[in-house]
Parts: structure tokens; sequence; C-alpha cells
């Protein structure tokens, strides 16, 4: 597949609008684009959520199925998160099993719900050291205009708020909702020259140097970070983005409810 | 202004409509199976004297010969540039068809990746493969300004009749504008009146089915550029 | 299929589970232009199906020893997303989505006017968002809508949905159960102008006669289906020059 070329021009335009403070699409560097969110719309999935954030659009299905734990956890549920970049959601992406894009994707959306114990996995367990519930998080890229990480994240987490446990489907309890304890969210920076955006569209990532994905918690402690690019990012650039990713996740908080 | 008895009845069809069946003739995007004419693209119905056809209201960019066309530069070969023309096929640009002496291997002195020119079409044969020029007057290498891209069905509507919509546009917005066949719209000039005619141009594209469409734009153009004694369409 | 279960599909009314007698089809709603990148883009709902197309293209043909000099190339992908089924399906194609992705290249490109494009490759990509029997058929008829929302000069627009048997029944369009207890399932596939089978399968128990009866249902029904995949595409272009007229 050829790689869609930047033309000269249309950089230079949205450089020069950077210097005045100016983003092609009319936002301020901090400004989020447009966020929303449905759940529940797959009925075959325990938990669902479609997220679009701009032009972008990402769904996320859970699956819970009854498995056995791994030998040094045993009273412990399993989480994996997986993510697709379909060849549909851009005309760059190229089917196949999931490049390196799509692992670290689902990599840096794993750790944010994984490390701030956002599923109550101890919960989880139903035999313990003979059977768990294992929680599968998918995720698809539909649409590909930009910050797929935050809007991964973001579809991941509202599928996990979404899921019910089907107790009742493989003869072990009721139904339940999953155990849920708090909400990550992940904040994305890029940086253009010297400066930094904040959620940044696809033409913008394209002639970024560096960009940094921060997830925080209910409380504003960090629990993931990614940084990605091969440019460097300064203290002062990584300190504003630890501040922007708290001021920005209370802003998300409020639009997810 | 407009080609009102073209125009009046405008109904959208798609692929397998029947267009007519009293025994016209094809013309553009139809065929006739069994005495009818029916569509083979989503658009809208087209009778010109004895033919109904369909103008297409999407689709991709077929390279013509002739055609002026803003290319990307996308690869860069020791004899060649391969030009990105909003196709399905690439554009090579042979050295010998660039307005300066270029030695083999010498091609990224002259034109380097993401760099944008203005190229004309000047073959394309049946298996489709293209030959394009620089060696033309208009032809050349632009740097600044913005590109917006439009549907290239629309591309008719932006020039409007001989030439009259684009004139006004640049006119009323004091930009440098070329609209290439391929889509890719060129403007030069002021910031503020660059987005401006940027807008209007989304305007042409979205409200190309619409009648008016000139006075639309005028009037979209007047509120937000002063204009110093109303703008006169040339006639 | 070959599955067993006491569960009455058809009852001595000729009423099926879903409330459907044996000549309707599920309620079916279909979208055209659904998303942002994608040249032609549609989305349907066949009963408790949901499935997604785009279609990218006509593009310079990847890998090149794929191209055709006369002619372009159409290429259909067809995925089921994990959370799509009962059971988690493993990501990745497997040897039943590779097949079906191949048959409905093969019903689509004898409508596309290919040698329009010599070299070129036409992409079609099918996401099934939630699968409940006849899948492949409501992917082809979204693919259809994708192609002609794209732009891409085609003869027609193809409908598509199946029929098949349970409780001894000859049924239009079987759901998940009936596919899963019946006794037959036969989707297929039609050019409307002339009534032209693009995609057939079967698979079961069916005599000739019972075969008969499934066929002129489903064609029946993809007339139908075609009435909507139209009106789908209409509403899209029409609704754009409304926007405008304001």
């Amino acid at each position: 597949m050829s790689v869609e070329m930047m033309s000269e021009i249309k950089r230079d335009h949205m450089m020069n609008l950077l210097e005045q403070g100016k983003r092609v699409d009319g936002r301020t560097p901090t400004d989020l684009r447009k966020i929303s969110v449905e759940t529940g719309l797959i009925e075959s999935a325990d938990g669902s959520a479609k997220v679009k954030i701009g032009k972008t659009v990402v769904m996320a299905g859970v699956k819970i199925i009854p498995g056995t734990p791994f030998p040094d956890t045993p009273n412990i549920g399993v989480l994996t998160t997986g993510a697709e970049l379909i060849p549909m959601a851009h005309p760059t992406f190229e089917s196949g099993p999931p490049g390196e894009d799509a692992i670290e994707l689902a990599r840096v959306v794993d750790r944010g719900i994984r490390e701030s114990g956002m599923v109550d996995v101890e919960a989880l367990c139903i035999v313990p050291g003979e059977e768990v519930w294992m929680c599968f998080v998918d995720i698809y890229a539909i649409n590909h205009d930009g910050n797929l990480f935050d809007a991964a994240n973001l579809a991941a987490v509202c599928a996990l708020k979404n899921a019910t446990i089907p107790g009742e489907q493989y003869g072990k309890g009721e139904n339940k909702p999953l155990p849920i304890t708090c909400t990550p969210i992940s904040i994305t920076e890029c940086k253009l020259g010297n400066h930094l955006i904040v959620d940044p569209n696809f033409d913008e990532e394209q002639i970024s140097s560096a960009r940094l994905t921060v997830t925080t918690d209910d409380n504003g402690n960090f629990r993931a970070m990614q940084k990605g690019g091969r440019g460097s990012i300064t203290l002062e650039e990584l300190s504003q983005c630890l501040d922007r990713a708290v001021e920005k996740g209370i802003e998300i908080r409020k639009i997810i409810g | 202004m407009e080609k009102r008895n073209a125009r009046q009845t405008r109904e959208i069809v798609v692929p397998g409509d029947v267009l007519d069946e009293t025994g016209m003739k094809p013309g553009d995007n139809a065929y006739v199976v069994d005495g009818k004419v029916r569509a083979s693209i989503t658009g809208v119905r087209n009778v010109f004297q004895n033919t109904v056809g369909v103008i297409p209201l999407k689709g991709c960019y077929m390279p013509k010969a002739g055609d002026t066309v803003i290319g990307v530069i996308n690869d860069i070969g020791p004899s060649n540039w391969m030009v990105d023309i909003n196709a399905p096929y690439p554009a090579p640009l042979h050295v010998s068809e660039v307005p300066w002496k270029v030695e083999f291997g010498d091609t990224s002195k002259y034109l380097g990746m993401g760099n944008v020119v203005i190229l004309k079409i000047l073959s394309v044969d049946e298996s489709r493969k293209i030959q394009v020029t620089m060696k033309d007057s208009g032809l050349r290498r632009i740097t600044g300004g913005r590109i917006v891209t439009i549907p290239c069905s629309k591309v008719s509507r932006v020039i409007g009749k001989s030439g009259s919509m684009i004139s006004m546009l640049k006119n009323m917005t004091d930009c440098r504008i070329t609209v290439g066949q391929n889509g890719r719209i060129w403007i030069d000039g002021d910031e503020e009146n660059c987005d401006v005619a940027a807008e209007a141009i989304a305007m042409i594209e979205n409200k190309a089915q619409s009648g008016n469409l000139t006075d639309a734009v005028k009037e979209f153009i007047e509120g937000r550029i002063p204009q110093e004694e109303g703008y006169k369409e040339d006639e | 299929m070959s599955g067993h279960t006491d569960m009455v599909l058809v009852d001595e009314n000729g009423m099926r589970i879903d409330g459907r007698t044996a000549e309707q089809h599920r309620p079916i709603k279909i979208e055209a232009g659904v998303l942002d990148n994608a040249d032609g883009s549609a989305y349907v709902e066949i009963g408790k199906n949901k499935v997604l197309a785009a279609v990218y293209g006509p593009r310079e043909c990847h890998p090149r020893h794929l191209q055709d000099p006369t002619k372009a190339i159409v290429q259909c992908k067809y995925n089921m997303e994990t959370y799509s089924v009962s059971d988690r399906k493993r990501p990745g194609p497997d040897r039943r989505s590779i097949e079906i992705s191949k048959i409905i290249s093969e019903a689509l490109e004898k409508v596309v006017l290919t040698e329009l494009y010599p070299r070129a490759s036409i992409d079609v990509y099918i996401e099934i968002l939630q699968a409940n029997a006849g899948t492949r058929c409501a992917g082809l008829t979204a693919a259809s809508v994708a192609l002609a929302d794209a732009g891409i000069p085609m003869r027609d627009i193809v409908p598509a949905i199946a029929a098949g048997k349970a409780d001894g029944h000859v049924l239009l369009d079987l759901n998940k159960e009936e596919d899963n207890y019946g006794q037959a399932d036969v989707p297929i596939a039609i050019i409307p102008s002339t009534d032209e089978i693009v995609l057939l399968q079967m698979d079961g128990n069916m005599t000739r006669e019972e075969f008969d009866h499934a066929i002129e249902m489903a064609v029946g029904a993809c007339h139908e289906v075609y009435d909507l995949q139209r009106d789908a595409l209409k509403r899209r272009y029409s609704a754009n020059r409304e926007e405008v007229s304001e």
C-alpha cells in the first residue's frame, strides 16, 4: 500500500497556523474535538461501546467467559485487551494479523485499565484455583482521523462499564454487572515543531515528531503512559502534558458520566 | 445562467434504474438492455435531445489527455518522479518533461518528496498508463497557500459556465486560485480571504446540485469580505 | 443444519418463533454513506444482524502481481468481530470467512464495470458487528450499496437473502435457531434487472419441489431488499439536496 504523501503545502499551512495558536479545524492547541459515546449497541457482546472523537470512530466489545486461571494467580480473573486496525478505517490500513501499531495501541489501553484496577479482577473468581471469569475486550478502529489511543481507551472503558457477567448463560449464578472501581481516561498530545497539541487529528499526527499518552484515574493519579514517535519531548513539555491529562480527564469523565 | 432545461428535474438515480423505455439513446453512464436504458452509476438523470444519461455525484478522477492537475511528488527515481494525481494510477513525470536540464540521478535536487506541482496530462493509453508534463505555460512547482480537495464530479461547478464561478471567486476574494481537473484546488493570498475562498468552495461542493448557486456564493462572500462597490459579473 | 432440538420452529398455524410467516423476511434497515474515510459505505441490519461495508477505490492495486491489464479486480474481505457471535470468535480470517470473501467478490465483479479501470483494485470491506444467521447476505447487500455510494460504475445493485427449510417447512430468511436446527439453507443474490443469480450456496436436504419453492421466495424477497437498497441511496443523496436548499 502506498503511504499517503503529505504535501509540503499542507504541512506548511498547518505549521503557519500553529504559530498563531490555530489549527486547521478551528481548534486551539488545547481543545478536544466533540466526543460522543453510545453503549450497549451490540447484543451479542456482554458489553459494547461506540465512541466518536470528531471523525474518528472506534468500537469496543466485551466477551466474558468462564475459564481456567493462571497457575500463579489462582483466584484472580483474566483480563485481555486486543485491537485491530481494520482496512475499513483508513486507506493505509491493510488486512492481516495485527501489526506493531495495533499491538502498541492495545497494550497502552490495556495498561491503563489494568494498572488503574478499573475491573475488580478478584471478584471474577468462580471456584478458587479452578475457574474464573475471563474478560476479553476487543477494539476495532472503524474510521481513523487521528488519536486512536484516546478513542480506543474511551471505547474500551465504556464497553467495560456497560458489561454484564453472563452467569445464567453458563450456569454460574445470576447475571451481574462487571465489578468496576474507577474510570481511567487517557489524554494524548502530539508535538509539531515546538508546539504541543491535544487530541491530534490524522494530518496532525502525520507531521508530528513525538506523541505522549497519559492515563489518569478518578483521583488524578497517573496510571499509564506511553511516549511514541521518533522525536523527543522536554521535561517542561512532559509537565504540561501531565497537567493537561488531569484537566482534560475531568472534562471527559463529565461527558461520559 | 443555469442550463435550466437540463437541470429542472434533478432526479437522483442509482445503478440499474430505468432511465427510459421509449427508445431514447443511452448517453454517459447509461446502457441499453431489451429496449430499456438503465443507469450505470449513482447520479442525476440527464436528458439531452434524444439521449438520456447520468451525471455522476461521486467517483474517482480518471485522467484525460489535456487535463491540468495538481500533483504531489511521492517517489523519486533516477530519471523520473512519481506523482500522486488523486487517480487510481500513478503518474510518472520523466526528466525530459520538466523545464530544467536534469542529469541522471539528480532528480531530487529539483523536486523533493511532498513537493506540489501543476502538471498537464499528455496521454493516457489503453491500460491507463499515464504521461504527464511540466513543460507548458502555467505548469510549475507551487509553494505556500493551501490546497482543498473536492470530488472531481464537482469541478465543473467550481469553474462555472465558461469560468464564471471561478473568476467571481478570484475577484471577490482577491486570491490566486488554480483548479485541477483532479479535484485539487490551490488557493493563495491573504489568509482570511483564503478562508473565505475555501469555505465558498466547500459551499459549491455541498450545493452543487442546487440552482442559483452563483447568487448564493456571491451573497456568502459579500457577507464575509466587504466589496468596494459590489461585485458585478462580467457578461 | 445438523443440530437437533425439541424446540418447535414452526407451529401448527405456520408461525415461526419470531412471529413471522414462512414468506416473511426479518425487519431490514439500510443506511448509505455512514463512514468518512471510505469512498462509499453502508450499514445494514437484517433482524439481529448488524453489518458495516466500506469501499475504497478504484485505486492502485497492491500487490502488483494481482493487477489485470484489461480490468479492475474486486477484492472483498469479510470479517467477523470477536464479539459478534455468542462464543467469542478468534480474531483474524478463518476458512469460512475466506470462502465467503471469495464468493462475494465474484458476485460483485459480475455487476461492476471493471473494464473501465484496467490494473486497478476496488476493495470492499465487510465487518460483521453482530451475527444472527444470514451475515453473508447482509454483507453482500451492504457491499453493493457501498459500491453504488462510492460512485463506482455498475450495471445494477445486488440484493441477497437466504431461504431454507426448518421443521419440514420452506422458510424465507432463516434466523439463528432455524439455521442451527433446520434442514437446509440456500443463500442467493441476484441482478434484479434480469433475475440472474450471482451468488448461490446450499447445504442441507431438500427435494426439487422444496428447492424450487425456496428459490422463488428468495428471488421475490431479493426484489424487496433491492427496493430498500435504492431507497437508502436516494435518501442519502436527496438529504444532501435538502440540506442545501434551506
